[in-house]
């Protein structure tokens, strides 16, 4: 019998329509939990907004904004216990912060800062410049989690293009082979810098690729915060238990892929518009605010705090020493070789010629 | 003292070390039940069971990149790759993650984990099997490179490795696994990685090499000394990266001449290193030229040609004619 292309079905799992209606019965989340999912989300778009200002007055290096993938990112991170651990992407920042990666080590980073991926104790791997090169990472580190007893979850956050990678499949496989608890959470946002999804699979769906590992996938609104929240809890449940899950979040990069990037030479405006209709910040809000838990006063009060914490973790990073050339010949063995030695101390810091 | 093959030497010091530390996790293709396509993890899987000697899927990358995962997370992976020539799937997990990690982290994380994998020429393999890539990973920063030419250095540089907390490529000659026995101390001892054996001294000419040349240039040397009437230094770096300075400087400040012996292709390979080193450091002292008996600048041949390619005999001596000649 031949398996033909694309008979899978999927269905998308969506618990709030495109203005915040609730589509089918109450979810079992308590206001509190509602509210903390809104309040990272702003905090979230306003880390991005600022960084993006501070790129283009030169005060940060390179950055991949995360607008448009808030709800992915902040309801998947709030699904996680603390000793789970998550490998990231360079754009899954909301993502790091939800599980404790202090904002101010982000702005080291994109201001080229050697200590920049310290996540101070928080379990959140080095952000991965590599498309794919994660995946294996949770995998291993799912895997010694498994064998050293900690109940934990690993996650790999990696984009719809990273899914074409070799790593993912790697990945995938060895989850699958060994049964092991890890979660692969694709934020599909449809654009690889400038390719298509459709010119990234022939696969209906990413979420239909998990069959092939005999493991379990499921596709959700990746725009619909309580939707991405209580399917993540139920991933992550699974996973626990020794089923490792696809999960295929379904979003749009409203913005470019980086700064360096003009998302204009390659899209439309009208399929931006029709996302911007999609938008997860405004569809979490209309949907608290209609349940009488939120309100345009307290929603100013909170874009304002986001505003100063963002600020406070800039200001932190300001005013951190910047980086010393001789460090970082410390940072290369865990003892500097006799090479290293030699390297590190030939560095002058006066003039040679005068 | 008991007397041991390489191979019977490695696979003593991976059952030893994993008795002593149950962090240790050995994974790779075909290493449980069948042991290894060597034998090198022979009877591990039944002594420690299928958690800890891994038969994985057949995927360099997620071997390493695997081993990656459990590294930074309290295991000590032992990862092997079944033949040297196929870690090119595997090099980004190796140069771009495990090697860069305690960099990329600021140094909060590091990789402590052992590649292993048999290399180099000599046996008729099938293509891509007997690549002797060491200078690629000499190249990358964040990696220490190992390669014994014997078992007794076989074990301990394996224990150094294994205990060592940064990444190590582990090398093993797979012409040597069974080609020579040697007395293995049983009990605990490390030869420390980055220090290189003098394993004959003299006096007009240095002669560095590592892993499968090492018995071909002994005995070479102690065939033609004599001939030559002049008294060789040679040098088993043991350690690739990082290089011994030391031990290579004294030496050729010695003798004042340096014949550096490997399998891996001439150009851009640990010899050019080795050999800018003594530039760099020894040049007053020289009094002939750096030569070196090198794999040709070709893709690794079919067997047929193999022992033209391979540093032989012929080939050592001629050098060894030129430089002392000079």
């Amino acid at each position: 019998m031949w398996i033909e292309p694309n008979e899978t079905t999927v269905e998308k799992v969506q618990y709030l329509d495109e203005n915040g209606k609730l589509l089918g019965e109450r979810p079992d989340v308590s206001d509190d939990d509602l509210l903390s999912l809104y309040k990272w989300m702003v905090q979230a778009r306003t880390f991005d907004k600022r960084a993006l200002k501070l790129q283009r007055q030169g005060r940060i290096g390179t950055y991949a904004p995360m607008i448009g993938q808030e709800a992915a990112q902040v309801g998947s991170a709030f699904a996680l216990e603390k000793q789970d651990w998550i490998y990231p992407s360079y754009r899954d920042l909301s993502a790091s912060f939800v599980h404790g990666f202090p904002m101010k080590n982000f702005f080291l980073y994109t201001m080229g800062h050697l200590k920049g991926t310290d996540a101070e104790g928080a379990n959140v791997f080095p952000v991965q410049i590599i498309i794919g090169a994660q995946c294996l990472h949770a995998v291993g580190g799912g895997w010694a989690g498994k064998i050293n007893n900690e109940n934990s979850v690993s996650v790999a956050y990696i984009g719809d293009g990273g899914t074409s990678e070799g790593d993912f499949h790697e990945a995938l496989n060895f989850a699958g082979v060994y049964k092991l608890p890890v979660v692969f959470f694709v934020q599909n946002n449809q654009w690889a810098i400038s390719v298509p999804i459709a010119k990234q699979t022939a696969s209906k769906t990413i979420a239909q690729k998990a069959a092939a590992y005999g493991i379990a996938g499921i596709q959700v609104d990746g725009n619909d915060a309580l939707a991405v929240y209580l399917t993540m809890k139920q991933a992550l449940e699974r996973a626990r238990n020794g089923s490792p899950v696809l999960v295929e979040a379904v979003t749009y990069r409203q913005g470019p892929h980086t700064t360096s990037d003009d998302p204009t030479k390659y899209r439309e405006n009208s399929e931006l518009a029709e996302w911007l209709a999609k938008d997860p910040v405004k569809r979490m809000k209309a949907f608290i605010v209609e349940k009488g838990i939120w309100n345009e006063e307290l929603d100013q009060q909170e874009f304002e705090l986001a505003e100063q914490k963002v600020s406070e973790a800039f200001e932190l990073a300001l005013n951190t020493p910047k980086s010393n050339a001789k460090e970082i010949f410390d940072l290369v063995y865990e003892q500097k070789t006799i090479q290293l030695t030699e390297q590190q101390n030939s560095i002058r810091t006066e003039r040679v010629l005068k | 003292m008991t007397t041991m093959t390489m191979i019977e030497a490695i696979n003593f010091t991976l059952r030893k070390e994993m008795e002593r530390d149950n962090r240790i996790i050995c994974l790779g293709e075909d290493i449980g039940k069948n042991g290894g396509v060597f034998r090198a993890t022979d009877g591990l899987q039944a002594l420690f069971g299928e958690e800890r000697v891994i038969d994985t899927p057949i995927a360099e990358s997620a071997i390493v990149g695997t081993a990656v995962g459990m590294a930074t997370r309290g295991l000590r992976p032992v990862a092997e790759i079944q033949f040297f020539g196929f870690i090119y799937e595997a090099m980004d997990q190796v140069v771009a993650q495990a090697a860069r990690l305690r960099f990329r982290s600021g140094g909060t994380l590091g990789a402590p984990m052992v590649v292993r994998a048999p290399f180099g020429g000599g046996v008729r393999t099938p293509e891509l099997h007997s690549d002797s890539l060491e200078g690629l990973f000499l190249h990358s920063p964040g990696l220490k490179v190992v390669m014994p030419s014997n078992a007794y250095d076989a074990k301990g540089l394996l224990t150094a490795a294994i205990r060592d907390n940064d990444p190590v490529m582990f090398l093993e000659p797979m012409k040597l696994y069974r080609a020579f026995k040697h007395e293995v101390p049983e009990q605990d001892y490390l030869i420390e990685i980055g220090k290189a054996n003098v394993l004959k001294e003299g006096e007009d000419v240095t002669i560095i090499t590592w892993g499968p040349t090492v018995p071909l240039v002994s005995k070479v040397v102690e065939q033609w000394e004599k001939q030559f009437n002049a008294s060789v230094e040679i040098i088993d770096l043991r350690t690739i990266s990082p290089i011994d300075e030391e031990t290579i400087i004294t030496s050729v400040q010695k003798t004042g001449r340096a014949l550096i012996v490997h399998e891996a292709v001439k150009t851009g390979g640990p010899g050019a290193e080795i050999s800018a080193l003594i530039n760099e450091k020894a040049l007053f002292y020289l009094t002939a030229p750096v030569l070196r008996v090198t794999g040709f600048d070709t893709p690794y041949p079919v067997p047929a040609v193999e022992d033209e390619w391979l540093p032989n005999a012929n080939r050592i001596i001629q050098s060894l004619k030129e430089v002392l000649t000079h």
